[in-house]
């Protein structure tokens, strides 16, 4: 009996459950201020689980996710600045002469449609720009800075379109959501756990996606998708489809993000944020889901310390923990632990995941 | 009458190329080729290095285009210009001279996507494995001789077991024509032989076209070869026909001396 448990704990379900268990325990050891931050890094690792997916299994590199992440915020934070202000026009725009609310966000300021919009939006985004390029047969290195550029063409919209999404500043006037303050710890506890809650319905659903034969199949189109063409696969659509579920899951998160961070501007989703994203998957392993997750808490976690204690050395830090770990461990901190448990696992030899990301020499 | 006949025709003949030609820039790979086949023939193609086997297996498959000519398979569907996936769908399947297999799923699951099935995508996000499908795949796994290895990572097979899973991936295409391209390329003695007797196996369930250098195993399981020479027909016939054959002596097996 003991014995089952401590194997169940060893499978990356296992693990994560137990992660999640912590997750939720936390709170109750941490200050406000702290249970706040937490749930912004959950919010990362929503996305993380999704750009694993697109990445890690089917081994399109997309360095733009700050822009499906952008999406699902903006949508969150103009519904919320609408409610915070009770549908009068936003400082911002009466600056720019505009004396009404414009047609985009009186759109949003109904909440199922904004709460919808932030996931579909993305999603729709995604799936015309893989149409148009995994059906060109565009991929690898070119379809990555294809991403690149989308980043830079909306974050230049979104500065340029002033009146509509307050420029450079962002929108910054979120107090209140559904009726409750957004700076009443209460509300960011609320939020904290629905967050939670999301980042473990995420997980499950990839984690079930990955283990059937759809997902068997992405890691085909990674590993050979020439080969897999001659077996009668469109790769394409396929990839679009990963691409477009991994939009939707970005716009997910950028939504809980926003509510936590209470402030969303051009400068959070631009070209950096969305190569960090990348580097957290890398950092935690590809390929395996819960790496990722690891990766976006921990590196986040990590740049809170350092740059609260070493307020000017806290980049050189971060730099070297990216140098050590694509060195040593290019299979990232999962790798680590299959390292470790080897030994263990020579007892049944049993494979118990499919299409980890290779380690350099095997 | 008429139609009977057709159809009579149609079933014998599983593909029809004609004056088939290839050009990359002002290279000919293919110059005027010809060629067609039987149902459940085995056939082989030689030739020289350069003298087009490959590209000519290259045009069946989808990934080659042909400048000029037509080839035909099952008597109307036209394969110049179809998509790769699509005519795999229509039932030609391809084996490459290195071996292409999934490195990083197991045997088993490399059969378990090659599977003939509805390959689009939502058929695959719904499939669940059936028991007549788990039959199948242990069925091929046997004739692959790779049942032990089922849930090894292929990636860590042999060289031969990988020419092996290959096949077997192909022939869960359950293909109407396989093309194999030099199947038995640094295998040791031991597994040409299995090899060998695989395609035998195979021939019962489909048209082969093979290319290989080997001679000796060419003349041991031939039953028709096709030597092309400067992506042109040379000679067809059985093997003692070509190599008896004073063109064919000349240009390929007198270069090598005699066979």
């Amino acid at each position: 009996m003991a014995i089952s448990i401590l194997n169940k704990l060893r499978t990356k379900k296992g693990l994560f459950y137990l992660l999640a268990l912590l997750l939720a325990l936390l709170p109750l050891m941490m200050s406000n201020f702290y249970i706040n931050l937490l749930g912004q890094f959950l919010a990362f690792a929503i996305l993380v689980i999704g750009l694993d997916l697109l990445w890690g299994y089917t081994g399109v590199l997309s360095l733009g996710h700050g822009i499906f992440f952008g999406f699902g915020a903006y949508v969150m934070a103009i519904y919320v600045t609408i409610e915070s202000s009770n549908g009068a026009v936003p400082d911002f725009m009466l600056w720019s002469g505009m004396s009404e609310l414009p047609w985009m966000w009186v759109m949003l300021s109904n909440p199922f449609a904004a709460i919808a919009l932030a996931i579909i939006a993305p999603m729709i985004l995604a799936f015309i720009l893989g149409f148009f390029t995994f059906r060109n047969r565009i991929k690898g290195v070119y379809f990555t800075i294809l991403t690149q550029a989308l980043v830079l063409v909306t974050v230049t919209l979104i500065v340029s379109q002033q009146k509509f999404t307050g420029g450079t500043d962002g929108l910054t006037n979120l107090s209140t959501i559904f009726g409750f303050s957004l700076s009443d710890p209460r509300t960011q506890t609320v939020i904290y756990f629905i967050t939670l809650a999301l980042l473990v319905g995420i997980f499950l659903f990839c984690y079930r996606l990955v283990n059937s034969r759809f997902g068997k199949v992405l890691v085909a189109i990674r590993d050979g998708e020439n080969r897999l063409r001659f077996s009668g696969y469109n790769t394409s659509y396929y990839k679009i489809l990963v691409f477009t579920i991994s939009a939707g899951i970005a716009g997910l998160a950028g939504m809980m993000y926003v509510l936590q961070i209470g402030i969303i501007s051009p400068s959070m989703i631009d070209i950096i944020p969305s190569i960090e994203m990348a580097l957290w998957v890398a950092l935690g392993g590809r390929a395996t889901l819960l790496g990722p997750v690891l990766g976006a808490i921990l590196v986040n976690t990590g740049t809170t310390y350092f740059s609260e204690n070493y307020p000017d050395l806290w980049n050189y830090f971060i730099g070297l923990v990216f140098i050590i770990v694509i060195v040593f461990l290019p299979g990232g901190l999962m790798s680590l632990g299959e390292k470790i448990s080897k030994k263990w696992r020579n007892f049944n030899a049993k494979r118990t995941n499919t299409g980890t990301f290779p380690e350099k020499n095997s | 009458m008429q139609s009977e006949q057709i159809q009579a025709h149609s079933q014998k003949k599983i593909l029809n190329c004609k004056d088939i030609i290839v050009k990359f820039g002002e290279f000919t790979a293919l110059n005027k080729f010809s060629f067609h086949i039987d149902r459940k023939e085995i056939h082989f193609l030689i030739g020289p290095n350069g003298a087009g086997k490959t590209t000519f297996l290259d045009v069946l498959c989808g990934l080659t285009k042909i400048t000029k000519g037509k080839a035909v398979f099952d008597n109307d569907y036209d394969l110049n210009g179809k998509p790769e996936f699509e005519i795999a769908r229509m039932g030609i399947g391809r084996k490459f001279q290195a071996p292409t297999i999934f490195p990083y799923l197991t045997v088993q699951e490399n059969l378990e996507i090659a599977m003939k099935q509805n390959k689009k995508v939502f058929s695959i996000l719904k499939a669940k494995m059936t028991k007549k499908e788990k039959e199948k795949l242990d069925k091929q796994m046997e004739t692959i001789g790779l049942t032990k290895q089922k849930t090894l990572i292929a990636g860590n097979l042999s060289h031969g077991q990988k020419q092996w899973l290959e096949i077997g991936m192909v022939m869960m295409q359950e293909p109407e024509l396989l093309l194999l391209d030099e199947p038995i390329a640094g295998m040791t003695e031991e597994e040409e032989e299995k090899t060998g007797k695989l395609l035998q196996e195979l021939k019962k369930q489909c048209t082969i076209i093979v290319v290989e250098h080997d001679m000796d195993f060419v003349s041991k399981y031939a039953e028709r070869v096709t030597v092309m020479h400067e992506g042109a027909l040379l000679s067809e016939g059985s093997m003692e026909e070509v190599q008896n054959n004073d063109k064919v002596k000349e240009v390929y097996l007198g270069s090598k001396g005699a066979v």
